[in-house]
């Protein structure tokens, strides 16, 4: 009899540690199912399938091991749970159901046969593969792997590197944390296979110090790659490939991607202007390819199913699957993998559950600290880049936030500023001075300072910030303040505290 | 205390390694609670850069503090999500107690458990007044 416990920090946060030490040496730490509200999920393995136990405590394991299904906290078949039903899991689809760290669970699971079919296929089909299964990259800017992959490719350099970008800061964002604790091995093939495809020996995989569960996972997956032909020899083959882990140090700003070669080069995180592209002129100056976790994550499954496999599932430009992070003030808060072309009202309201709090859902934020604010008029949107992008909105790294009606969207946008001025790399001015300008004009709008002179002093800093930026963290900014002032006017209709107090 | 000894340590484990600064920075925070000054001439000496190099790096991360914490550290998140789940109501009984210090964190990756903490590298999340309280208590002990 198999006893599952999730290591994943989400679940280590609410008890996890404690309930796997009281089920017995023996326990396996799984990632999680990414169904936070049932942490901490234990499982143990039947004949039928397995059954879950939601919201386990250490006390309450004796009783579950004994009474087994008639225990109350039972919650029966976990791959019956609608939440995990409704999904279609490529990326996740072996986390949560074997051990992380074991190979042979790795192999029996389909792992290692994209890496396989990719060493016999040959770089210039791997690349191909990709850019044919229409897969863009999953951090945010929705830019073609293949594209990149194939810029990569064509430079000549005698070194090239493979980057991972895993410093996942967007609230609302946590797939790159459940992939690197829940799946390691499936991203070191992802960023093998691409180093196979470019002719690139060397890799980094960038994570952010605030996940110290994932760093530990995946610095302990690489050891074992190397040992098991994942890293070093790709397979006993010809192509050489290895991964070393390094740790940021709690700069948001180093999520874009050239404030994250400049960092690993040891340098501030200030944000590089392009031209020219990283692919040409990446870290240490050379060809690099630098894709998000889950971008690299689907390239095993892209390989070893093939590029229409991937294709086939999306919708317009959008292809593939999309692993969504529900988060916020949500009921059924965690990890959603679907098809693009969903829509947000069925995330939120069909599959979320609604708010937490069980009132109203008055905004939602997509993508980040730096994604749009959108009422649920608009929870007809079906997620996809073009759609959202038309929306003024964007996917970015598919977290939504949920908020319920108690929130004040005018302290949202000065928060969207705050969290700028607090980020900023400083390297250019609209973000800069921008962020700063910022807060204090909504401070004023606030207090209920002359509102409609600020209100339009802060469009036209946005309108600056919009297109004067050097990067995302800057231009994008303005989508929380612009989209709540849009969305929300009679949050930010202030009258001075003395005149209602008379 | 004479750190040297312990910085002439760090920086021979990183020797060889490309773009080493951040890496040997993260060592130095983690064995002494901070970056001290007298680190930055040792450290740079060793990598070939100039002081104000180091400096420029060693005050651009947020996790790079000048003096240790006088007292224990809780990130608390105070990122959206967080928000939306209530951690500004909470905030304020972490800020009151001197016993611990509080440091804003935007987002532990738990945002769909939050309000959420982390300690050292303990995450806690599911925060309400009673957990939290029991939270401060432990961490203050």
């Amino acid at each position: 009899m198999r006893i599952f416990v999730p290591g994943d920090a989400a679940a280590c946060a609410v008890g996890a540690d404690a309930v796997a030490a009281a089920a017995g040496a023996d326990v396996i730490r799984n990632g999680s199912r990414g169904m936070f509200e049932l942490e901490p999920l234990l499982e143990i393995e039947t004949p039928d399938g397995r059954i879950g136990f939601a919201r386990v405590t250490a006390e309450d394991v004796p009783a579950i091991l004994a009474l087994r299904d008639a225990h109350p906290k039972c919650v029966g078949l976990v791959e019956d749970l609608p939440f995990l039903k409704a999904q279609t899991r490529l990326t996740f689809a072996r986390i949560g159901i074997t051990d992380p760290q074991s190979m042979d669970g790795y192999k029996a699971h389909g792992g290692l046969k994209g890496l396989a079919r990719a060493i016999a296929l040959g770089p210039e089909a791997v690349v191909e593969e990709v850019f044919q299964s229409g897969l863009r990259g999953r951090g945010g800017a929705g830019f073609p792997a293949g594209i990149k992959w194939r810029t990569a490719a064509s430079a000549v350099a005698e070194q090239k590197y493979i980057v991972c970008n895993a410093d996942e800061g967007d609230s609302g964002t946590f797939a790159d944390r459940m992939v690197m604790e829940g799946d390691p091995f499936m991203l070191i093939e992802g960023m093998a296979i691409a180093g196979l495809a470019v002719g690139a020996t060397c890799g980094y995989i960038y994570i952010r110090s605030e996940y110290p569960h994932a760093i530990r996972a995946m610095q302990r997956a690489v050891e074992r790659g190397r040992s098991h032909g994942l890293l070093g020899r790709l397979l006993g083959s010809q192509h050489e490939f290895d991964i070393e882990v390094r740790v940021g140090a709690g700069a948001y700003v180093c999520g874009e991607e050239t404030s994250l070669l400049e960092s690993l080069e040891g340098k501030r995180g200030e944000v590089r202007a392009k031209p020219p592209l990283p692919a040409l002129e990446g870290l240490f100056g050379k060809p690099t390819i630098i894709n998000n976790v889950l971008t690299l994550a689907a390239v095993p499954y892209v390989l070893a199913e093939g590029a229409k496999a991937y294709a086939d599932y999306g919708m317009g430009r959008s292809r593939g699957t999309m692993p969504i992070q529900l988060a916020g003030n949500i009921k059924n808060g965690g990890l959603f993998e679907t098809a693009f072309g969903i829509t947000l009202g069925e995330l939120v309201n069909d599959i979320g559950g609604g708010t937490l709090s069980g009132r109203p859902v008055r905004a939602v934020q997509v993508g980040g600290p730096l994604g749009a604010y959108i009422p649920p008029s608009q929870f007809d949107l079906p997620f996809d880049y073009e759609a959202f992008a038309t929306a003024d909105g964007l996917i970015g790294h598919a977290g939504i936030v949920v908020f319920d009606d108690s929130v004040d969207m005018a302290r949202m946008a000065r928060f969207a500023m705050e969290f700028c001025a607090a980020e900023s790399c400083g390297k250019c001015t609209p973000c800069r001075i921008g962020s700063i300008r910022g807060v204090e004009a909504l401070d004023r709008v606030l207090a209920g300072e002359d509102v409609p002179a600020n209100l339009t002093l802060i469009e036209e800093l946005c309108e600056t910030m919009k297109f004067g930026s050097l990067c995302a963290l800057g231009g994008f900014t303005p989508y929380p303040v612009m989209s709540a002032l849009k969305h929300f006017p009679e949050d930010f209709a202030r009258e001075r505290e003395v005149e209602n107090a008379r | 205390m004479d750190i040297e000894p312990q910085i002439a340590e760090i920086l021979r484990r990183h020797g060889g390694r490309k773009g080493a600064l951040l890496p040997i920075l993260n060592d130095v925070q983690a064995a002494l609670g901070h970056v001290p000054a007298e680190a930055v001439p040792l450290i740079a000496e060793a990598l070939n850069l100039s002081r104000a190099e180091v400096h420029g790096v060693v005050t651009f991360y947020h996790d790079f503090k000048s003096a240790p914490a006088a007292r224990p550290v809780v990130k608390l998140c105070r990122a959206e999500a967080c928000q939306a789940r209530g951690v500004e109501a909470l905030a304020p009984a972490f800020e009151a107690d001197d016993r611990i210090e509080v440091e804003t964190v935007y987002c532990l990756g738990l945002c769909a458990s939050g309000p959420s903490a982390m300690v050292g590298d303990r995450v806690f999340a599911r925060l309400d007044e009673a957990s939290a309280r029991a939270l401060i208590d432990e961490v203050a002990a």
